[in-house]
């Protein structure tokens, strides 16, 4: 094996594949080539660092120099002075605010010194389209133990004990849902991973196929031998295409490998993984929709019992897993259920994966220990909100979820902490909302997304959210009526009690939560026909200030022609005739135009 | 006219390829989208004969899910993001901004058959928000004022 002093490693995720960080690597390649440094630097594509806003990301060890934002023509610079000469190149590092001391590595970076990362251990540290570098940070080495040294019995126990719940959204104990299948006797039986991520604002799960596929691929053969079952799905959405393209490399190479296949370790056990496509529905996150998927129907929830444990996928027991999940079982085989139940809060163990998005500095994927206060998370990780303005609320749990204002910062993270407050853990998204964003306005757009998704099966759902959705578009337009907010609870209420599956029994979460919290947003809508964020362009009034010279911009721009005034004199807006389109206010270069 | 028939013998191959396996309708249908662009009914119909099922459950699969279109997209699909990192950011100005470029409302095509402009469900390029693809390539962090010089590019090409 050929030795380098230096490793250049590149970001390959989605974000940054977005940012263009393949062009960056061919950069590397060629620019590492002509100064003759081809068989001293080596480039390596890696999965996702975690921080997007700084992407495309490049990390240069053995230094671990942490380089943000780079573009094709920093390469040069990269490789001429650091590569070549050893001088790091301070103005491409990534610094943390720009009035600061410039930080240099990845540890003493604020985002990731509070962070902890086991599910994420190996994305943006190995090669994913690499095997041999899998197994150099000990992977198929849980899987080696457990079919050498031990029993199914004694896998399903440690995972018992560990305490994992299911990162997927409801957090089932992981061990317990292994024993069901382990139950049930057939002669079939599947272990299906869940990859369809369908949460807006989530993609963790995404980070993982791409950074570290291996590392599934071994907990689904371990979970596998745990319950009996020989095949294993993973039903993945087709909109993750670098994702699916790395899952394919990852089982041909162990294959190849003999750790997917016939008599595995030479153990008697065989095992194979096999891939499938979602095609854009959300409802197929379910895991009896997600079934009829793989059977290649429409992806329509049926009600429980039975439970894919007992008849599943083909009709046979099935064991459903998230990615996530999976990406914590081989180490809870190496390093014991004490260790990872030393973890987190009592009754939620270990780590959980958060994607920070929305109006917070530092938009990316962290990992924290359960139970780190959600200050902590969009504070000192996150590093607040940018441009002054302040915090409003943080939205967890995607659609199924709700938004939790700022009295509840301080809580400390968990299942259960989440569900008292009215939100959920879900699949971990966390978006962050702040003074700008109307929150009925936030509960009309959960309600488009539920009533667009819904199958259809269910009346509660495919009709009751839709009633939901009119009164709050009505509402967010100005035209809420007295009585719109009882009428909201009264549906949400029975949606939640009689929809068949998760997705409408969660749907009106986001409705009951910004009630809870913001109700007087919804009353000073219905009854002032105000919306005190001014986002809702309905309830807005337009009118040009003393800034206005006249220069007729916005007269010009204006749609309906409700703008009129003379050359250099200040104009003015009817507001009878103005449709409140905003055209004007973007149009000024003078910042005349004021919206309330 | 052979790259038609090229295309039918593509499909033809495709269902000998997956007859065998088990749930085959998804996967066959997800290679003719890409083979035509779309599934039209006699697309189904070949496919309902092939695999030996109805085609009313052919067409259930179909219409089912948001990825298969029954009718052809435009030569560049413009895509932007609605899901909520991208939302709370602006993404809605955005999409209203290409639709008045355009000329046309969220799932239409142009009339001269050029640009589909779709609002597409979370990419989970959220460090980039608001985003937009067209066709393949990315476009991040973006305001409505970027979107005429973007359409530009494309409509010169």
């Amino acid at each position: 094996m050929d030795l380098f002093r230096a490793h250049v490693l590149v970001c390959g995720g989605t974000g940054c594949s977005s940012s263009g960080s393949a062009e960056l690597i061919k950069r590397f390649e060629e620019q590492i080539a002509k100064n003759g440094l081809d068989r001293e630097v080596k480039v390596v594509r890696t999965g996702c660092f975690g921080l997007c806003e700084a992407g495309p990301v490049v990390i240069v060890y053995p230094e671990g120099t942490f380089y943000s934002r780079i573009r094709p023509e920093d390469v040069d610079e990269i490789v001429s002075e650091h590569l070549l000469k050893g001088r790091v190149v301070q103005h491409l590092v990534y610094k943390e605010k720009a009035d600061e001391e410039q930080h240099v590595t990845l540890d003493n970076i604020d985002f990731y010194r509070p962070q902890m990362r086991l599910a994420l251990r190996n994305c943006g540290v190995i090669d994913p389209e690499n095997i041999d570098e899998y197994i150099a940070f000990d992977g198929y080495k849980a899987l080696a133990k457990v079919l050498t040294e031990m029993t199914p019995e004694q896998v399903i126990d440690e995972v018992l004990k560990s305490g994992l719940r299911g990162r997927g959204g409801a957090g089932f104990p992981t061990g317990k849902k292994w024993q069901f299948a382990a139950a049930s006797k057939a002669d079939q039986k599947y272990m299906v991973c869940n990859a369809d991520e369908g949460d807006p604002g989530a993609f963790m799960d995404r980070s993982v196929l791409e950074g570290d596929p291996h590392s599934v691929l071994e907990a689904m053969a371990i979970g596998g031998y745990a319950i009996g079952a020989s095949e294993g799905y993973i039903y993945v959405r087709a909109e993750y295409p670098i994702a699916v393209k790395r899952l394919e490399i990852a089982i041909n190479q162990a294959r190849e490998y003999g750790l997917l296949g016939k008599n595995i370790f030479g153990s008697g056990f065989d095992f194979d993984i096999f891939i499938r496509l979602g095609a854009g529905a959300f409802v197929c996150g379910e895991e009896t929709a997600l079934m009829h998927s793989i059977e290649g129907g429409r992806g329509e929830p049926k009600p429980k019992p039975p439970f894919p444990a007992v008849r599943g996928l083909f009709d046979k027991p099935t064991n459903i897993n998230n990615v996530e999940t999976l990406a914590n079982i081989p180490q809870i085989i190496l390093k014991g259920s004490e260790w990872f139940a030393s973890i987190g809060t009592e009754k939620s163990k270990g780590t959980k994966v958060f994607a920070l998005g929305g109006k917070i500095n530092n938009t990316g994927l962290v990992e924290v220990p359960m139970g780190t206060p959600l200050r902590d998370i969009i504070y000192k990780i996150g590093g607040g909100i940018p441009g002054g303005k302040k915090f409003k609320a943080v939205q967890t749990g995607g659609p199924s979820g709700g938004c939790i204002p700022a009295d509840y910062l301080d809580i400390a993270i968990d299942y259960d902490s989440l569900t008292a407050i009215g939100s959920m853990m879900g699949s971990g998204g966390m978006i962050v909302m702040d003074e700008d964003n109307c929150m009925v306005d936030i509960a009309r757009f959960f309600l488009d997304f539920t009533v667009d998704e819904s199958c259809g099966k269910c009346t509660p759902c495919r009709i009751g959210t839709r009633r939901m959705l009119e009164i709050l578009e009505r509402i967010v337009e100005g035209k809420g009526e007295e009585g719109d907010i009882e009428k909201l609870e009264a549906l949400a209420e029975n949606i939640k009690a009689t929809a068949l599956c998760g997705l409408g029994q969660t749907a009106p979460n986001p409705v009951l939560s910004t009630l809870k919290y913001f109700r007087d947003e919804y009353e000073a809508h219905i009854k002032e026909k105000r919306c005190p964020a001014h986002h809702c362009q309905k309830l807005l009034n337009y009118e040009i200030t003393d800034k206005c010279r006249g220069c007729t911009a916005c007269a010009r721009v204006c749609p309906v022609n409700a703008i009129t005034g003379k050359v250099k004199e200040m104009h003015h807006i009817d507001r009878a005739k103005c449709i409140k389109c905003g055209s004007c206010m973007e149009k000024c270069r003078f910042g005349a135009i004021v919206k309330n | 006219m052979s790259n038609h028939n090229e295309k039918y013998e593509a499909l033809a191959q495709v269902i000998r390829d997956h007859r065998e396996q088990k749930g085959a309708l998804m996967p066959v249908l997800q290679a003719a989208q890409n083979i035509f662009g779309c599934v039209p009914l006699d697309v189904q119909e070949i496919i309902a004969d092939g695999l030996g099922v109805t085609l009313s459950e052919v067409y259930g699969v179909a219409t089912f899910y948001s990825q298969f279109s029954l009718q052809p997209k435009g030569e560049y699909v413009c895509g932007v993001c609605l899901g909520t990192a991208c939302y709370v950011k602006g993404s809605q100005k955005v999409l209203d901004k290409l639709c008045s470029e355009l000329g046309v409302e969220v799932g239409q095509t142009t009339k001269d058959g050029r640009f589909t402009v779709q609002a597409t469900r979370c990419l989970g390029a959220c460090g980039l928000a608001p985003v937009m693809m067209i066709n393949d390539e990315v476009f991040g962090r973006l305001t409505p004022e970027d979107i005429p010089d973007i359409l530009a590019k494309y409509r010169a090409s």
